[in-house]
């Protein structure tokens, strides 16, 4: 019996028999089909992907005119910074390690980005992140973002002034957790547009808000409206990359354009960031440690290829570490971080990665 | 990580044409739509979009920037003029360079 090498989650290896890989490839689908209440993926796709699975080399790649557009989150934090973002910790400045992104690795577009890769820790030091992204538009041919991630709990206490919800919530006192909330979108909000604003104005093609909603609800909605303004306010493209694929209602009754944000899933997410006028949208599906890859991957084409069948702005799957059927693992499987990008675009129809 | 995802997946950048079609992404544009459209810019079929040899040979008859380093070949921002020249669109930073290009002119009492 034929021996497939795979991997959990947490990127450990494990074999499975072609049985077990087919079983796992439609478990994974219709859990997320079950949860979100979306098609499964259907017998041509579950094919497709356990010929991804089964392929005998080391790494895959998708058919020569399937190939997508690649955003990069991060910056060129792979080379320069540490292991907290699987960083290799090579000393290159933002700018040298955007050259090499681009003319060494070929990719598509680039990042500026503050090393501590949040909005709050960038905004003080707004004119640091203004020259770097004016160097790098001289230097650089590729289209260059300027990305941070909302990352609403740094303004809750201890690290920010309001009062923590995660403190609030347990005993019990909803509104005062709500009141804190609201405070927070509000102070949120006016940073992503100080910063945004400062970036368009140095040059930036496009502005890349990353792990949105991490927060929940209320962090969905403080970006959603600085999404809006700056729309309409600046030329640049508006990229939107979700943290997961539900969002949690820490507030549970905030409402953008009419639809309540607690509990969207990714398809639903995307009409949301569609109303507020973004560009991109970047679905993310959190990789389970206890499942297999297959699961995985699985699951994660089944919510990317409705929000490409619904979309009509491009979609970038997010394929991170312990997103999208990617493993949660500090030094990546290239095994299955190759398979996991193949199937998002073979079957999950991704515009880009 | 990244680097696997634009081996196995991605356009391949200023190798071939992974730019310009991301830039056309930036404008809404889905996948299919976006290539179609940076390859009649071009004159090619979609396929030799990802062609790295045609593409070589191709941005440096067009002088939009090549992976090699090619001197006199447009850098950077030289670059980027003829890019959104050659696809019809605006350039936050090729914008910005047209304002700062912009004559000076010095007044008797200070600078204009």
């Amino acid at each position: 019996m034929t021996s497939i090498h795979t991997r959990m989650g947490d990127g450990w290896a494990v074999s499975m028999t072609r049985d077990e890989l087919h079983r796992d490839l439609r478990a994974g689908s219709e859990d997320a089909a079950r949860r979100a209440r979306i098609p499964a993926l259907d017998d041509a796709d579950v094919e497709r992907l356990a010929e991804i699975f089964c392929h005998r080399g080391r790494i895959t790649g998708v058919d020569p005119g399937h190939e997508v557009v690649l955003t990069k989150d991060g910056c060129a934090n792979t080379l320069y910074n540490g292991q907290m973002s699987s960083g290799v910790g090579i000393p290159l400045s933002r700018e040298q390690g955007i050259r090499v992104m681009e003319r060494a690795f070929g990719f598509d577009t680039m990042e500026v980005g503050h090393p501590d890769y949040s909005f709050k820790p960038a905004k003080p030091l707004l004119a640091l992140e203004q020259l770097a992204m004016e160097q790098a538009q001289l230097d650089c041919i590729v289209p260059l973002f300027y990305g941070a991630m909302p990352n609403m709990g740094l303004y809750y206490r201890p690290d920010g002034p309001f009062a923590n919800p995660a403190d609030l919530l347990p005993d019990g006192r909803i509104e005062e957790a709500r009141a804190a909330q609201m405070e927070a979108i509000e102070r949120l909000r006016e940073d992503m547009l100080y910063v945004g604003r400062g970036l368009a104005a140095a040059g930036a093609d496009g502005i890349d808000f990353d792990t949105t909603a991490s927060a929940g609800d209320a962090e969905f909605l403080a970006t959603l409206q600085a999404v809006e303004t700056l729309v309409g306010s600046t030329d640049m493209a508006i990229e939107v990359g979700m943290a997961t694929e539900l969002v949690l209602g820490f507030h549970g009754e905030l409402e953008y354009a009419g639809t309540r944000l607690a509990g969207l899933w990714p398809h639903q997410q995307l009409r949301v960031v569609e109303a507020a006028g973004a560009h991109i949208f970047g679905p993310a599906v959190t990789t389970n440690t206890s499942r297999s890859a297959p699961w995985n991957v699985a699951r994660a084409c089944t919510f990317v290829k409705e929000c490409s069948r619904v979309a009509t702005i491009p979609v970038h799957a997010n394929v991170g570490m312990g997103v999208g059927g990617v493993p949660t693992v500090e030094v990546q499987p290239n095994d299955i971080v190759t398979r996991a990008g193949v199937a998002l675009v073979e079957v999950g129809r991704a515009d880009g990665l | 990580m990244s680097l696997c995802h634009a081996l196995a997946s991605g356009m391949g950048g200023i190798r071939t044409t992974g730019d310009l079609v991301a830039r056309m992404q930036l404008r809404k544009m889905r996948l299919p739509q976006a290539k179609r459209y940076v390859a009649d810019k071009l004159g090619l079929g979609v396929a030799d979009l990802t062609d790295s040899t045609i593409m070589r040979e191709l941005r440096e008859e067009l002088d939009i920037g090549v992976a090699t380093g090619v001197p006199l070949a447009a850098k950077g921002i030289e670059a980027k003029v003829r890019i959104a020249d050659l696809l019809g669109i605006r350039v936050n930073c090729v914008e910005r360079l047209a304002r700062k290009s912009a004559p000076v002119r010095v007044k008797a009492s200070g600078l204009t």
